[in-house]
């Protein structure tokens, strides 16, 4: 069917169910979870915007969407959200072009 | 950005009755969701009644100068309801009698009503130990008539609670209008001109942060000191607490929502977030809300959505605290608004 896809936006809501069918692990993972988004030495606005970038690298889209409404309801603005998303595309795209080195060292092994 | 009320546009949404329908039907009918009478009794606090009475708040009109696009009122430059001084009497013989010790006058543009300072200076004889006028900031801005307000409020110790929905010009004017932002930071600076908001300063002057969009406010220090350093570092301006407000579901919000597809998501979001210690706390259960035309609710937005007391004492020409204090609150699913996350009230967070 055209309109159903692999993701459906409310299935973020349905994101505690994950404990259902392993309760203690889950619970871990989400005492965990919650525990790193606390204040602590970097602020919970800076790990909001960590968390945006993150969500973009890793091309989830309930993480976007996720950390999309937890930076409004931070106050952050549009213009600092897409600042973030650039660091993490910059860093992916470094992470590329970093591995360039290793294609010219190889090539220079084999054909230099 | 609209120019006009729900009520001037003839919108159905501007009928309390279609809004509570659309609230008590859909996700909370088929009880994909617990409604908020079925929430709050799992903590026993069905039916939810009052404490003690510590604030009156009193809406003197629903005429104002801007046209805000949350706005739980519906207010507007169309809107002609006023209080008249007859109602604002009734309101007089009451303050003196209960044990209120906040007085909080609201609307519209409270200094609007062309009895406004007239009203100010009978109150402030009662000997009220908080005195509020929530003022939009731009009506300082407005008219030269106005001009002379901070000055008027010094005079009395009014407190002013002023709406502020962010530090930057495009998030204000957004929500607010157009050079709202710029008439605001204005105001406030003629505010801190006669001591308002400044460290020491027994003149209050505290700003209310809503959210401009369909997501709710986080946490209400950490906006407090973003605001603080901004306006300060921007503009010069300083102003004492922050309070961060959750846009309840009703009037002009709800039409938002309704338009933009977030309706479901947003109701989604108030219950998740429902929070059973904000419920002892919620604004009903020290306030009274008196409307322009002197009928008692629970609350202001109860007031918009003409759910009047629940008691024999329906207008403020026949109230009696002791029976008034022995009502059940009316409530609805707008009330989740009010209980989630830390709480919202006119107060910003509760717990
Ligand atoms: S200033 Fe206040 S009363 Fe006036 S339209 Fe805006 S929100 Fe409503
Ligand atoms: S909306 Fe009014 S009645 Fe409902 S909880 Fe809030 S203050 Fe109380």
């Amino acid at each position: 069917m055209a309109d159903q896809s692999y993701y459906d936006p409310k299935d973020l809501r349905k994101f505690g169910k994950i404990t259902d069918w392993q309760e203690d692990l889950g619970s871990k993972f989400f005492e965990y979870y919650n525990s790193v988004f606390q204040e602590g030495a970097l602020t919970a606005r800076e790990k909001s915007l960590i968390a945006l970038a993150v969500a973009h690298t890793e091309r989830c889209p309930y993480c976007i969407d996720a950390y999309t409404k937890d930076g409004l309801q931070r106050g952050i603005t549009k213009e600092e959200m897409m600042e973030a998303v650039h660091v993490g595309a910059a860093i992916q795209s470094g992470a590329s072009l970093v591995h360039g080195v290793q294609m010219m060292n190889k090539v220079n092994k084999l054909d230099g | 950005m609209k120019t006009q009320s729900l009520k001037k546009r003839d919108s159905e949404l501007a009928q309390a009755k279609r809004q509570l329908e659309i609230l008590s039907n859909g996700i909370f009918q088929d009880g994909e969701l617990p409604t908020f009478a079925e929430k709050i009794a799992e903590n026993g606090h069905f039916p939810l009644r009052p404490r003690r009475l510590e604030i009156l708040q009193i809406n003197v009109g629903y005429m104002c100068n801007q046209v805000c696009e949350h706005c739980h009122v519906d207010a507007g430059p169309d809107r002609k309801e006023i209080m008249t001084r007859e109602t604002m009497q009734q309101c007089l013989d009451v303050i003196k009698r209960t044990g209120a010790h906040t007085l909080d006058l609201t609307g519209g543009a409270p200094e609007m009503n062309p009895d406004f300072r007239w009203f100010v200076e009978e109150a402030a004889k009662a000997g009220i130990s908080d005195f509020i006028v929530r003022s939009n900031l731009t009506i300082i801005r407005a008219n030269k008539k106005y001009y002379d307000l901070p000055e008027f409020f010094k005079k009395y110790n009014i407190h002013v609670v002023s709406s502020m929905p962010h530090w930057t010009r495009g998030k204000t004017d957004k929500q607010r209008g157009d050079g709202v932002f710029d008439a605001s930071i204005e105001a406030l600076k003629m505010l801190n001109a006669v001591g308002y908001g400044m460290p020491d300063s027994p003149l209050k002057l505290d700003l209310v942060y809503n959210p401009s969009g369909a997501f709710l406010p986080g946490d209400q220090a950490g906006l407090q000191a973003h605001f603080k350093k901004a306006l300060l570092e921007d503009f010069g301006i300083q102003f004492h607490d922050l309070f961060a407000i959750t846009n309840l579901p009703i009037s002009r919000f709800l039409d938002y929502l309704i338009a933009s597809d977030n309706y479901e998501d947003y109701m989604y979001a108030l219950v998740e977030a429902y929070n059973p210690a904000a419920v002892q706390n919620v604004m009903c259960t020290n306030t009274l809300s008196v409307s322009w035309d002197g009928w008692l609710y629970d609350c202001d937005f109860n007031q918009m959505l003409g759910l009047g007391v629940a008691s024999p004492v329906k207008h403020i020409s026949e109230y009696q605290e002791d029976l008034l204090q022995d009502r059940k609150i009316v409530i609805s699913q707008h009330c989740y608004g009010c209980t989630a996350g830390a709480g919202s009230s006119c107060q910003g967070a509760v717990v």
